[in-house]
């Protein structure tokens, strides 16, 4: 890390963050191996979800299609093992290529929209990608398919069993969140942020903002394979139901709990969000009777999120602390939330 | 920060629980299957099933106490790998009932063989499952998925049609059907029409159907896609008019929903309400008393697992720690209990070996209900069993 | 003849997609607000046509309780949440609705039950007529009229009365109709009620042709997106013609493009890309439209 961090909306979350490395131990010394495979899964959507976020808090625009390069991700890896090809390196490059060209596309078409149009078309894309996958019989087609050997990292590594899986989860995760934090800093980062304001005047002052905005998305959807070929190796299966709306949704649902266009929302958003979920699971079989409604409240109480509440402990701290340091607006500060969309 | 620091606590109070749990209960059950979204209707059947048969042993299988959890895997074979490996990894129960439909057992066949615990599938047999990827604990208490195809191919081919007009959603289970249809019956088919699944609206397909020189159909809808499917035929008149044979597109669950629309259509299944034997006329009856609803197949086939698993842990005495004892013990069992459908036994790739009736649905007094029209195959092995490894 | 029978599946579907359609561009032009919930409000309207129906007996009772209940959830909605959301951004809209969504499944699941619900078809309407020796169901007939005559009360309704001038004027600027001393807040309330009640209307009408569950509004949804994205966002005139599109492409791709499929190409490769390239080819549409006109086909005067 660059420099020791100040503000508890950044120490909290790396401490948690840092904290998590010791699951897999904690977990087999309680003989609770369950759960190394749920903070796997947990794991999987923070990282989908900070690339959804590249997108969607950086750059403004609700993608509401990502979910198909995570499906993508995953077929990678169902497709690769079926002929064969068993090492994960491989079938990463195939993922990332194959995210990039379709994110690529998808993506100059989608860009020519903005605000609702936005929305419907890379909609519209992941229907397509459903379809495509659903139609593929010789593939499993809707019941999807099986993976019969996961992939091997090398060096006896096999990305099937839950401890390295859950490491490099880890790693992904934290490489993600330390890069997304750099690019925040990044004049790159400076002009996506820029034009979600303001996008004619990130253009006259010199940067190609839909050049920007097309990087950025084609980025985002390479991460996303990433979380694909994951969670194909934790359940060991890829079906086309991994490219459906609900799961584009519920990924902007835990961008937006954990507070848009931060690095660590997603992060917190998709722990507070699947647990929230599984706790209430196990409480109630009409779960989703009052999941539903905080969504609502969520989308009602504002976009700051969980981050939101650490910006205001930030506000206490330097309130403490005050004199002395550098009061300058902390690098977590909030982005001013433009209207979106036309 | 306090809120991750509160959820944190109760994973872990979960996590203890289910392991004090674990010490106390003797038999612990994992029931899945679609619980919530568009096939809860037949999730509820599945608990309802299985729930009435525990009431009836007086909560208890073979003589132990039981506990059930539930899983609900929504019908996504996501969240269904995360309902399996619960169970496995956490709850660590002795047997998982239920499965879900062909996407979720797929999705975790290569997990529950592994882990070696007793599973039981409710609702279907992908045809991997019965062939080359069988395993020793790894049973279906319904039937192969084609089964009930092969057995209507039959009758349709000994009626002497010579033109039938096939079908089915484009997916697994709707070719797997056409299939086994089409492995007895050797006329000629008059087109082999494969829709969206979950797709609602039929106008177009029926009305190419109305046109088509057929002399009789065979469909495949499964759930609410049949609701959508017999009603829109019927509305075109084609029910009446020209002969109507089903798998899976009419049974107890949806004829609530379709009441007179479905009358007249032939149903291949393997069990219905108006089967008579001693054990199904017990079952029906304290179905609807409890329910008040008739069953459907689902609920059948899960009270049939109860009723198995109970033959079973009597035969190992209640000691359900050797897995592969216990697994033995099943399919020894599968010949010993008394199921709703009469003649039953595991086959040596753990598929049944049942009877296939056909039945026509009828209306008695205010009620709508199948009539045993024939039975095509009899006491009948699936097809795939010579590719299974098990002896 | 074939092609006749498959146009007027194709304009039957259609017909209802525009019910759906009309009030969500409308909603959509006026306050600028995604709902993805509309179709939540269509499978509310299914169930209590269905409900009232098989009480009463009587379909017409329960299409009027299915306008009126619609009506009052999509008002009382507006006034609780929506009303809220105006001035937040597109992003919370559909954070929101999806949020909605579950609510009314979890909803109807509890109240009506699992069971899908059964609703018989008036027994004026049962039955089929003669079409040159096609047997067309008589019931999608009166689809076809209750569609036209909704469409064409929808037109009387912006272009005739007072309250369509102030939907006109709300459309081009809500801030001056706001100053002229309309009170903006019912005209909004009504304007979502009104949505509403069309797409109950929409659920009703669908009742007897479809199982009513929890859970059948998504699909016929993101095909009322395509529709009003295609048709030009906050234009009813765009959603009247552009459902009839849809529904007749959509219809005439699955009725046709596996037999023309079956010409090309080998049947075994034909059954298997028929239907997928039937069920893509809404959507390679609407990416077309977008790709060539973002704003849509037939756009709002603004």
């Amino acid at each position: 890390m660059t420099k020791a961090p100040i503000f508890p909306s950044q120490w909290l979350p790396m401490l948690l963050l840092a904290a998590l490395l010791l699951v897999p131990m904690t977990a087999v010394a309680l003989d609770a191996h369950f759960y190394i495979g749920f903070m796997t899964r947990i794991l999987i959507y923070a990282l989908a979800a900070s690339a959804l976020n590249l997108v969607l808090g950086y750059v403004g625009l609700v993608g509401f299609g990502h979910a198909l390069f995570v499906g993508l991700g995953a077929y990678c890896v169902s497709l690769a093992s079926l002929y064969g090809l068993e090492s994960a390196w491989p079938q990463l490059a195939l993922a990332l290529v194959s995210c990039a060209v379709v994110g690529l596309v998808t993506g100059a078409i989608s860009l020519r929209t903005r605000g609702i149009g936005f929305i419907m078309i890379t909609l519209a894309f992941s229907q397509m990608g459903y379809y495509v996958f659903v139609s593929l019989k010789n593939y499993g087609g809707d019941d999807g398919m099986s993976i019969a050997v996961t992939s091997q990292l090398g060096l006896g590594l096999d990305l099937g069993s839950p401890t390295p899986l859950y490491y490099a989860t880890w790693i992904a995760l934290a490489a993600t969140l330390l890069w997304m934090h750099k690019v925040r800093q990044a004049p790159f980062g400076m002009a996506l942020r820029g034009s979600r304001q303001n996008q004619a005047r990130i253009s006259a002052i010199g940067f190609p903002a839909r050049r920007f905005q097309l990087i950025a998305y084609v980025v985002s959807a390479m991460v996303c394979g990433v979380a694909g070929i994951l969670l194909a190796n934790l359940n060991a299966y890829a079906s086309p139901a991994l490219m459906s709306w609900q799961l584009s949704g519920e990924l902007i649902v835990i961008v937006v709990i954990g507070g848009m266009g931060t690095v660590f929302g997603p992060f917190l958003g998709a722990l507070l969000f699947i647990g929230l979920e599984e706790i209430m699971k196990s409480q109630t079989e009409h779960w989703m009777l009052v999941v539903g409604p905080i969504i609502v409240l969520v989308a009602l109480a504002g976009r700051d999120g969980v981050m939101g509440g650490l910006h205001w402990l930030d506000g206490r701290w330097t309130g403490l602390a005050a004199s002395g340091s550098n009061r300058g607006p902390g690098p977590g500060a909030k982005v001013a939330s433009a209207k979106g969309g036309e | 920060m306090n809120k991750l620091a509160n959820m944190n606590s109760v994973l872990c109070s979960i996590a203890l629980a289910a392991l004090s749990a674990h010490a106390q209960a003797d038999v612990k059950i994992g029931l899945s299957g679609p619980f919530s979204g568009p096939m809860a209707a037949d999730g509820q059947e599945y608990i309802d099933g299985f729930s009435l048969a525990l009431e009836q042993l007086g909560g208890k299988l073979g003589g132990q106490d039981v506990t059930v959890t539930q899983g609900d895997d929504m019908m996504k074979p996501e969240i269904g790998s995360q309902v399996m490996r619960k169970f496995i990894e956490r709850d660590r129960v002795d047997a998982i009932v239920g499965l879900g439909y062909s996407n979720i057992i797929m999705a975790n066949l290569r997990r529950l063989k592994d882990s070696g615990v007793v599973s039981i599938a409710v609702a279907g047999g992908p045809s991997p499952m019965a062939g080359a990827q069988c395993a020793p604990n790894v049973f279906s208490i319904a039937y192969p998925n084609d089964g009930s195809g092969e057995a209507i191919g039959k009758l349709m081919q000994d009626k002497g049609y010579k033109n039938v007009y096939l079908m089915a959603p484009n997916y697994q289970a709707g070719k797997d059907m056409i299939n086994g249809f089409k492995r007895w019956y050797k006329n000629a088919v008059a087109a082999e029409v494969y829709t969206q699944i979950n797709q609602t609206d039929y106008s177009a397909e029926i009305t190419q159907l109305q046109l088509a020189k057929k002399d009789a159909i065979f469909v495949f809808y499964p759930g609410s896609m049949g609701v959508n499917f017999i009603k829109q035929l019927k509305q075109a008149g084609v029910i009446g008019a020209v002969p109507v044979y089903s798998t899976f597109t009419v049974d107890g669950t949806n004829l609530p929903a379709l009441r007179n629309a479905a009358l007249g259509v032939v149903s291949g299944n393997t069990w219905n309400p108006s089967l008579q034997n001693p054990q199904n006329e017990k079952f029906v009856r304290a179905f609807e008393a409890k329910y008040k609803r008739t069953p459907g197949t689902y609920a059948a086939n899960a009270y049939d697992a109860a009723m198995l698993l109970d033959v079973a842990v009597r035969k190992v005495k209640g000691d359900t720690s050797n897995k592969a004892a216990f697994a033995a013990a099943v399919k020894a069992a599968g010949a010993e209990f008394k199921s709703v459908r009469g003649r039953f036994s595991f086959n040596s790739n753990n598929m049944p070996i049942q009877d296939y009736h056909a039945f026509e649905m009828v209306q008695e007094g205010s009620h709508f209900t199948g009539r045993l029209l024939a039975t095509p195959l009899s006491n009948h092995k699936d097809a795939y069993v010579s590719a299974c490894p098990l002896k | 003849m074939l092609l006749l029978a498959q146009l007027l599946n194709g304009l039957q579907y259609g017909l209802l997609l525009f019910l759906l359609a009309a009030g969500l561009t409308l909603v959509f032009g006026i306050m600028s607000f995604v709902n993805l919930a509309h179709g939540s409000l269509y499978m509310m309207g299914a169930y209590i046509a269905a409900s009232v129906a098989n009480s009463t007996g009587n379909f017409l009772v329960g299409i009027a309780a299915a306008l009126a209940g619609c009506l009052a959830i999509g008002m009382l909605l507006e006034r609780v949440a929506i009303s809220r959301l105006y001035d937040k951004d597109h992003l919370s809209h559909v954070l929101a609705t999806f949020g909605m969504i579950m609510f009314f499944n979890e909803l109807a699941s509890m109240v009506w039950g699992k069971q899908p619900l059964f609703v018989a078809i008036p027994a004026l309407l049962d039955g089929t007529v003669d079409l040159f020796g096609l047997q067309y169901p008589l019931y999608r007939f009166a689809v076809i009229v209750a569609g036209l005559a909704v469409a064409a009360g929808c037109y009387l309704m912006i272009h005739k009365t007072r309250l369509g001038m102030l939907i006109r004027a709300g459309a081009n600027n809500t801030a001056m109709v706001g100053a002229l001393g309309i009170n903006i807040k019912l005209l909004n309330a009504m304007l979502f009620g009104i949505g509403a009640a069309l797409a109950g209307l929409s659920g009703a009408v669908a009742a007897p042709i479809l199982s009513v569950q929890a859970g059948m509004g998504e699909p016929v949804l993101i095909v009322t997106f395509v529709v009003i994205v295609i048709g030009g966002i906050g234009s009813v005139k765009g959603a009247f013609y552009s459902a009839l599109i849809v529904g007749v492409v959509d219809t005439m791709g699955r009725a046709f493009l596996p037999l023309a499929l079956n010409a090309v190409i080998s049947r075994e490769l034909a059954d298997a890309a028929g239907p997928a390239l039937a069920s893509l080819l809404i959507y390679l549409l609407m990416a077309a439209v977008l790709a060539w006109r973002p704003q849509g086909l037939f756009v709002a005067k603004r």
